[in-house]
């Protein structure tokens, strides 16, 4: 059977860390085709039902990532995600996720080659845990 | 309504979206199917239209979606291409040309996010682009018209900073005719300068640089100065922002952050504090500003506290101290040639045309350049209070120098105000992390903060010379003089909105917003916020810590990005490339 396939979902902030994703593709720096971004203005406007809904779904790995702690665009928007994904982490955590499928982190617009690494990183990570198991099957169970 | 175009439907509210997949040349059509998205688009809901362009950004790419609003009668748009940093605004106004409100334009990146970063696997790559449009076209659907409301500007600018920045941009306001309010904490204006002997590359004094500019300031019928002044409190936001100086409060338009740099006090470094003749560059430079007799014999010693992991230093390359050692040593040079003067250096920074000529002139006149490293860095050698030579091992013939001295000069960096630390939160603007300013973004609004209608010049932001100092604050004026002369700004419409029904006027919000946006007022028997359209930037966060989800991030709703999540899932099957919805039987 082919190597699994983990799907990963990305919450990025709209003025570092999707800059850094911009600025890796710039600069070419490769990384698995296995996760999608969603751009939000803030890492601060991630809501832990986000997180839920996606692991409920079938989502394999969740990452969150602001603006380093201190250079927030939006001054203090990433103290207020670490707070809240704090708790949502626990939460999925308590409904039976294994935490190394989350994880919430800072890339700066300048961090191009750091993007791809922690992708690549998260994405191995991810794979050797395998399915998450809930939500439809995309592991190439189909006909 | 009457169907003249042969397209079904007649429902007025009825979502039809067009897809426009861009091949950017070979950027994406090179390492993404591009033909197969665009036909994989055509399948999905809503969408009514879908194409590939060579350039959707292109004239031809521009006219092509604005034939397909008309022929198709979309009222959402996707394009499928680049970064919405740089070319969101582009395809927004060709929306908003053909009708479409700019707020219906959904922007999905196949480039920077997709194509560049697999090239070396176009199935992954195309698998990856299907995923993201169809999430793109699922956040299309909820889309909602936005209007940017406008707010009055008062044309009036506050210019924090005496200095060479803020004297400069303050004259060019004023010059401009606008009002200037210029505020300076040290009992005289001038800043860095007033320390300074002569300035690099000219040799000019500074005193001749400043004494004409403060003369300029202090006639000039625009500009209001305030002496040993700081603000006590700044509220309000683009075009009203209150300013409480000395007990009176004035009503300004625009700031200017000009506030300069402090320097770095070397304590206990390469006998700082422990030698009597051991002295920092700027204390160097007052002692020859006063006409103090030069030293025969001196060494300057460069990255003192700088680009060191060592936590008493600073990392970063303060940018100035190279070139003023240069400038101080051809003074010693120039003035006595038989001075002995050594500059050491770990690597030297003296970039452009000019500098680098008058790095090569000194170096003409005798000024010795010796390289050491982070790992041996100079010793001091010395006895009864005072420095009597420096010890270094020099890097390319590893021999062990012992240079005589009457004086070493100290290069250390330039470090941020500590009340940055104060002024920050009064103008709810970020610093970074050596506590200099942080711009709303590093290359494309070097200027600007993202709090709009404050801008920032000088040494604020992170040491400069001269050149840049002034560059930067006549872009500061440039930029501020834009809304007060407009009169009257654009407020996004992405904002932060509170349901009055739901809210229960418990100030979580007014607690976590960095903007002071949110405020609660009294609605006949309870409490509600309301969020002020003006200073909300729409990051979220109130969003996200509403107990009771009574405030809803427009553009960024809860529905829309959950909708993406489902969009991402509801994916056809990767083995297949089959419609089964992702459920895979």
């Amino acid at each position: 059977m082919a190597e699994f396939q983990p799907r990963i979902l990305a919450f990025c902030c709209n003025w570092c860390s999707y800059a850094g994703a911009d600025l890796c593709g710039v600069s070419r720096f490769q990384y698995p085709p296995n996760i999608r971004i969603i751009r939000v203005m803030c890492s601060g406007r991630v809501e832990p039902v986000f997180l839920l809904k996606a692991f409920k779904a079938g989502i394999d790995g969740v990452l969150v990532l602001g603006c380093h702690i201190g250079d927030c665009h939006y001054i203090s928007g990433n103290n207020s995600a670490q707070a809240v994904m704090e708790k949502a982490f626990a939460l999925c955590k308590a409904l039976g996720i294994d935490e190394k499928r989350m994880k919430l982190d800072w890339v700066s617009a300048s961090e191009g080659q750091r993007f791809a690494e922690m992708v690549t990183e998260f994405t191995e990570q991810v794979r050797k845990l395998g399915p998450i198991g809930f939500g439809k099957k995309t592991d190439g169970g189909c006909p | 309504m009457a169907e003249e175009d042969g397209t079904q439907g007649t429902d007025p509210n009825e979502v039809r979206i067009g897809v426009f997949i861009c091949h950017c040349g070979k950027n994406i059509g090179g390492y993404v199917d591009v033909p197969r998205v665009v036909e994989y688009a055509k399948t999905l809901p809503h969408v009514v239209h879908a194409e590939g362009n060579l350039y959707t950004c292109s004239p031809d790419g521009l006219q092509s979606i604005k034939k397909a609003i008309a022929d198709h009668r979309l009222n959402r748009v996707l394009v499928a291409s680049c970064t919405p940093r740089t070319h969101a605004p582009l395809f927004q106004s060709t929306c908003e040309e053909a009708g479409v409100n700019k707020y219906f334009f959904e922007f999905v990146n196949l480039r920077e996010h997709c194509s560049w970063v697999h090239m070396k696997d176009k199935e992954g790559a195309t698998a990856k682009a299907k995923d993201l449009v169809r999430m793109g076209v699922y956040r299309a659907a909820l889309l909602e018209p936005l209007a940017d409301s406008e707010t009055p500007v008062v044309p009036i600018a506050l210019v924090l900073g005496g200095g060479i920045a803020g004297m400069t941009a303050s004259l060019n306001l004023a010059n401009q005719g606008f009002d200037v309010h210029l505020v300076e904490k040290e009992p005289e204006l001038g800043g860095m300068l007033r320390h300074l002997d002569r300035v690099f590359p000219t040799d000019v004094t500074a005193r001749s640089i400043l004494d004409p500019m403060i003369k300029a300031i202090k006639s000039h019928p625009k500009v209001h100065m305030y002496l040993s002044t700081t603000p006590d409190d700044i509220t309000g936001y683009i075009g009203n922002f209150q300013v409480k100086l000395k007990g009176q409060t004035i009503t300004v338009g625009t700031i200017i952050v000009a506030t300069g740099a402090d320097v770095f006090k070397p304590l206990g470094m390469f006998g700082y504090g422990q030698y009597s003749n051991v002295l920092t560059q700027l204390e160097f430079d007052e002692q020859l500003l006063k006409g103090a007799a030069p030293p025969k014999r001196v060494v300057f010693i460069q990255c003192v506290g700088a680009r060191t992991s060592d936590p008493k230093g600073k990392t970063y390359c303060s940018k100035t101290c190279c070139m003023a050692s240069i400038k101080n040593a051809k003074a010693l040079k120039t003035k006595d040639p038989d001075a002995e003067v050594c500059i050491i250096h770990r690597d030297i920074n003296a970039p452009g045309t000019h500098y680098e000529k008058y790095y090569h002139d000194t170096k003409g006149l005798g000024v010795r350049f010796l390289r050491y490293t982070l790992e041996e860095p100079p010793e001091i050698l010395g006895q009864d209070g005072k420095a009597t030579a420096v010890r270094l091992k020099h890097e390319t013939s590893q021999r062990t120098l012992e240079i005589p001295v009457d004086m070493i000069v100290l290069s250390t960096p330039l470090v941020a105000n500590e009340d940055n630390h104060t002024l920050h939160k009064m103008l709810k603007v970020p610093l970074d992390k050596d506590g200099f300013y942080l711009e709303a973004h590093v290359k494309l609004r070097p200027l600007d903060f993202a709090t709009e209608g404050i801008y920032v010049c000088g040494c604020a932001k992170f040491p400069n010379d001269i050149h840049e100092s002034v560059t930067e604050a006549f872009g500061n004026a440039s930029h501020a003089a834009i809304p007060m002369a407009h009169g009257k700004v654009k407020v996004e419409g992405a904002i932060a909105h509170v349901d009055p029904d739901i809210c229960w006027g418990c100030g979580t919000c007014v607690e976590v917003c960095p903007y002071r946006a949110p405020s609660l007022v009294d609605q006949g028997t309870r409490k509600v916020s309301v969020i002020n359209e003006a200073l909300c930037k729409g990051c979220g966060v109130c969003v996200v810590n509403c107990p009771v989800n009574a405030i809803t991030a427009r553009h960024f709703t809860h529905d829309q990005l959950l909708k993406m999540i489902e969009g991402l899932v509801a994916g056809t099957c990767e083995v297949c490339d089959s419609k089964c919805d992702g459920g895979a039987p």
